[in-house]
């Protein structure tokens, strides 16, 4: 199910866009396109080159960023025992943002980006969860407030960093709202790693995951090292986050929304739930990004800002929960 | 079998434990009883790590490991309310399970023959958050049976039970202990319960053993009196010990 979600939303994410492609021929360029297979599409030049240059980097991007954060948004779920837990409400987003904002107006070498926003994205979530426990202990909610003041923190570092390099102000600012835009295949080439060494590393931690939901204590009783654990699967998760905060800036919310949709259908256990963020995840965002790109025709609206306008109402009923 | 020797804990300079020294063999079942804050569930804790102490544990091979040579329960286990029955007895079988690897045939049947021996064959896909007091209780002990460890440490329990399933509990407790000849130890606040069926009583009192042996042994006036206050009575018939209010209705 999972698997015909993701195809559903690519071909619909390929083939909607501001210049028509006939259906028909841009599924025969597509098949084209592999290798082995040849096909007359009649396409012209330019609309194979929109199809394939354009629009298919960019849906693959989608897919790969919206797997990321909601695949990370189910694991700091499960490893902080906190419903309200996404990239996004922990800080995670905002320290890569401030560590790959650094790397820019620093004017580091261009490989440097997704270790500086790594680098940011594991203090942000230390911090986080260190004031978050200090406050509040266990509590909820108190995580998700550190992590907010944690994340404004680090958004007015980051914007004071802007304002003393206006030069780079424009690009940095657009890609603070999350976008997507890319022209060609170099974002999701930078991703590609990243986002595999976390699944394998995140789906496997799923029998983990479940035995952890009885508490640190029980946990421990029965077998777990629990530090190290949490360990492992906060750097995967944060690693995968700060690469795609490195290629599409803050896009908030799929952490909250794909998990728990996951979850009010197929239950608890984390050997599902990760796996199916993984797929749910990369379908959200591509068809998030089909809505972004054509409500405003031919503007764009950044993709956070569609991701925010269906999360935070969620956010609210997953709050309710949670605290009721 | 496991024992405690010279085990103290303290909490930032507060002792709360001991010096304790206890020795617990293969198949016996000790009810450990005394005050609140007596020190009985950080005794049991210190066996799977979860109070740092001085003195040492030891098991069977030695130092204890979490998991495959004790099993804990806590006072009040976290039950994750959408779990099933099944699942959470499979959180038993996760000392077996490597950490990346997955449930064998083994650890199925491991779960089922502890659902079989606690009746919850029926319960096995309700979720947790549907169960009564009672069947709780026997999920976590079916839970605590799959981990198929030698020594069972058990904290209260009986709490919040009434005396029906209070006494069925103890009974399961007993027939698992005889079965898979398990060592046994239950924090335990009713005395006469824990009376009439650990046939050792060990009694904490500011983190010390004040009396250790048979329950008729160790549930005397004087003995509860200096640890509960003047006002408790004990009976004696037939049956054993009866720890009861020294108070008559006015």
């Amino acid at each position: 199910m999972g698997f015909v979600a993701v195809a559903a939303a690519v071909i619909v994410g390929l083939l909607v866009g501001p210049i028509d492609i006939p259906i028909t021929g841009s599924l025969e360029a597509l098949l084209d396109s592999l290798p082995l297979v040849e096909l007359d599409h009649g396409l012209t030049e330019t609309e194979q080159r929109v199809l394939l240059d354009i629009r298919f980097p960019r849906v693959a991007l989608g897919a790969l960023v919206g797997s990321v954060l909601a695949m990370a948004g189910a694991a700091y779920q499960g490893v902080f025992r906190n419903p309200l837990a996404d990239p996004y409400l922990l800080g995670v987003a905002a320290g890569g943002g401030l560590g790959a904002t650094l790397a820019v107006v620093t004017e580091a070498d261009r490989a440097l980006v997704v270790p500086f926003a790594l680098a940011g994205a594991l203090i942000a979530v230390g911090v986080t969860y260190i004031v978050g426990r200090s406050v509040g202990g266990r509590s909820t909610t108190s995580l998700v407030l550190a992590g907010v003041a944690v994340g404004s923190f680090l958004t007015a570092v980051q914007t004071y960093l802007l304002q003393r390099r206006v030069d780079t102000l424009r690009e940095v600012y657009s890609w603070i709202l999350g976008r997507l835009a890319t022209v060609g295949w170099a974002e999701v080439r930078l991703l590609l790693p990243y986002f595999l060494v976390s699944v394998v590393v995140l789906v496997a931690s799923g029998r983990l995951l479940d035995v952890m939901s009885v508490g640190d204590e029980e946990a421990r009783s029965l077998g777990v090292d629990v530090g190290r654990v949490r360990l492992v699967i906060v750097v995967a998760a944060t690693l995968a986050t700060a690469a795609a905060v490195s290629v599409s800036g803050l896009i908030g919310f799929v952490g909250i929304i794909v998990p728990h949709a996951v979850r009010l259908v197929m239950g608890w256990s984390y050997r599902v739930i990760i796996p199916m963020a993984v797929l749910l995840g990369a379908a959200f965002l591509v068809l998030a990004d089909v809505f972004a790109r054509t409500i405003t025709s031919p503007a764009e609206l950044p993709i956070g800002v569609v991701t925010a306008f269906l999360g935070a109402p969620f956010f609210v009923i997953v709050l309710r929960t949670a605290l009721r | 079998m496991i024992r405690w020797d010279d085990v103290a804990v303290a909490y930032s300079g507060v002792a709360v434990l001991g010096p304790v020294d206890l020795l617990v063999g293969d198949g016996e079942w000790v009810g450990l009883i005394g005050p609140n804050g007596a020190g009985k569930s950080t005794l049991l804790r210190t066996a799977v790590g979860l109070a740092p102490n001085t003195g040492t544990v030891t098991a069977r091979n030695g130092r204890p490991r979490p998991g495959p040579d004790v099993a804990w329960l806590p006072q009040r286990p976290s039950l994750p309310e959408g779990m099933g029955v099944a699942d959470y007895v499979m959180l038993g079988r996760s000392p077996h399970i490597g950490y990346l690897g997955r449930e064998s045939r083994h650890d199925r049947e491991a779960v089922k023959s502890a659902l079989t021996a606690l009746g919850l064959e029926q319960l096995a896909r309700r979720p947790l958050g549907t169960l009564s007091g009672g069947e709780v209780q026997r999920v976590v002990l079916a839970r605590a049976l799959a981990q198929q460890a030698p020594v069972l440490l058990l904290d209260e329990p009986t709490a919040g039970l009434d005396l029906g399933h209070a006494i069925e509990v103890m009974e399961v407790i007993d027939r698992l202990r005889v079965e898979n000849r398990l060592t046994v130890v239950t924090a335990i606040h009713d005395m006469t319960l824990a009376g009439r069926f650990c046939p050792r009583l060990v009694l904490l009192g500011g983190g010390l053993v004040r009396a250790d042996g048979t329950p008729s042994q160790v549930l005397t006036e004087t003995t509860l009196r200096s640890h509960y206050g003047e006002r408790v009575k004990v009976i004696h018939d037939g049956l054993g010990p009866t720890v009861v209010p020294d108070r008559r209705q006015p």
